[in-house]
């Protein structure tokens, strides 16, 4: 008897002290993650130098819904819409993903006349050990690399783990993901020949590499982003 | 049992990793980088001080039949608040640490003394004795830390002590140092000093 009431008491007592916790820090936590999240978008972008408010930087940033679809910006979907996934059919699958959402938050930067001049878009892929979610930033004309970088990954410090790297991410700047006909051509590999569709590989770090490769080329591909950047291209948005 | 003793013990005479062998998973993957290093081991410190006081506070009360899932419930409450508190004012580290704050709740270190010491002893002993194995852990992973975060990043903190090769300075770091087994090595070497000071901490050959 005296066993279920001190088990009882003690889980009593126990959960009040954790609930309380949880509750009175979770609005402190939801902030940082918000910040965090937008301090990616920004890094990404190139627009986030170490120190400066990241609340403030934002605000030249729009995030829009677009629906992935169609490629067309739609109004912010209800909650169980933002939860639609959608199979990637095997063959397009590069990534590895298996699935995504329906409707995608994405970021863009508009200049006083409200015409885009970024478009920052959420990536991920498949590495060696682990997913790998980032954002890469493109230029008004959809297609040149304004800046890219990875939030999360847990690929191996010091090789796949360079992907961090700021002298690797730079490489990026200025490269070009479509060739002329508007297919996704980008490559991560060891004998570059320094044409804009490709990037220095990272030594001992091939797999993740390959995923950094395949997550561009699903994404601005037609089952990702394709058909809303060639709405960007267009000028139809 | 004197105070100094409760807390300097565990640091080299009675160290909970390098005489007991205890707590080794944790000190292989958070010592990469040192400041994730000296989160672990507040957090550790911390969980390790509370739940022996709470477990010594109530230790007459405990029933012999449910005191090991008595003990593992305080232990995963402290862990679970500064699992928290760290999301809410240390966000960044929080994040590079991932699960393994979560998993100070298996450290055998915490329930080691929790069952070993504070079911025993009074409260205030108790108190320090989980601090001065939090101690002792935390003298252990800042050794660790430091060696692997220069040698394996020429970084302490962040700050650049040796320039790398690819940043265009001199040092070429040891790849090694990046991964958790490097510190199975340095771990060992510590031991092999600690018990070079004390003979009487060696095993004896079978």
């Amino acid at each position: 008897m005296k066993t279920i009431l001190v088990a009882f008491l003690l889980c009593l007592f126990c959960s009040a002290i954790v609930s309380t916790t949880a509750v009175t820090l979770r609005p402190l936590q939801v902030y940082n993650v918000d910040v965090d999240m937008k301090k990616n978008v920004l890094q990404a972008a190139g627009l986030y130098s170490e120190g400066s408010d990241v609340l403030e930087s934002f605000k030249v940033i729009t995030p829009v819904y677009i629906d992935m679809d169609s490629g067309e910006i739609v109004e912010e979907p209800s909650k169980d819409d933002k939860k639609l996934q959608v199979v990637i059919p095997k063959a397009l699958d590069l990534g590895g993903l298996s699935e995504r959402s329906r409707f995608v938050e994405v970021y863009l930067k508009k200049d006083s006349s409200g015409s885009i001049t970024n478009i920052i878009l959420p990536i991920s892929s498949k590495g060696l050990w682990s997913t790998m979610l980032g954002f890469v930033a493109l230029e008004k004309d959809a297609t040149t690399v304004k800046g890219f970088s990875y939030y999360k990954h847990g690929e191996t410090p010091g090789l796949g783990g360079e992907v961090d790297n700021p002298n690797w991410k730079a490489q990026w700047v200025g490269k070009k993901l479509y060739d002329e006909s508007g297919v996704p051509k980008i490559s991560v590999t060891k004998n570059n020949t320094g044409s804009v569709h490709e990037v220095d590989a990272l030594s001992g770090a091939t797999i993740t590499g390959n995923g950094v490769e395949t997550s561009m080329k699903y994404w601005l591909g037609e089952h990702g982003y394709g058909k809303f950047l060639s709405k960007v291209k267009e000028g139809v948005l | 049992m004197k105070i100094k003793e409760l807390l300097f013990d565990p640091i080299l005479k009675n160290n909970p990793i390098a005489l007991q062998i205890l707590g080794i998973c944790s000190a292989l993957a958070v010592t990469v980088r040192l400041d994730q290093v000296l989160i672990m081991c507040f957090a550790l410190t911390f969980v390790c001080a509370f739940s022996s006081l709470f477990v010594s506070i109530i230790r007459n009360h405990i029933p012999g039949s449910i005191r090991i899932i008595v003990q593992m419930t305080i232990i995963a409450s402290m862990v679970i608040i500064v699992n928290e508190f760290l999301k809410a004012y240390a966000y960044d580290v929080s994040k590079a640490m991932a699960v393994y704050v979560g998993l100070i709740i298996t450290n055998c270190i915490v329930m080691g003394r929790t069952e070993g010491f504070a079911m025993k002893n009074g409260p205030v002993a108790s108190f320090l004795d989980g601090i001065g194995n939090g101690l002792g852990y935390s003298f252990i992973l800042i050794i660790v830390g430091i060696l692997r975060e220069l040698l394996g990043s020429g970084k302490i903190l962040g700050m650049t002590i040796l320039p790398l090769t690819r940043d265009g300075g001199w040092y070429e770091p040891n790849g090694l140092m990046l991964l958790p087994p490097s510190a199975f090595f340095i771990i060992g070497l510590i031991i092999w000093v600690i018990r070079t000071y004390y003979p009487d901490q060696m095993e004896e050959s079978n």
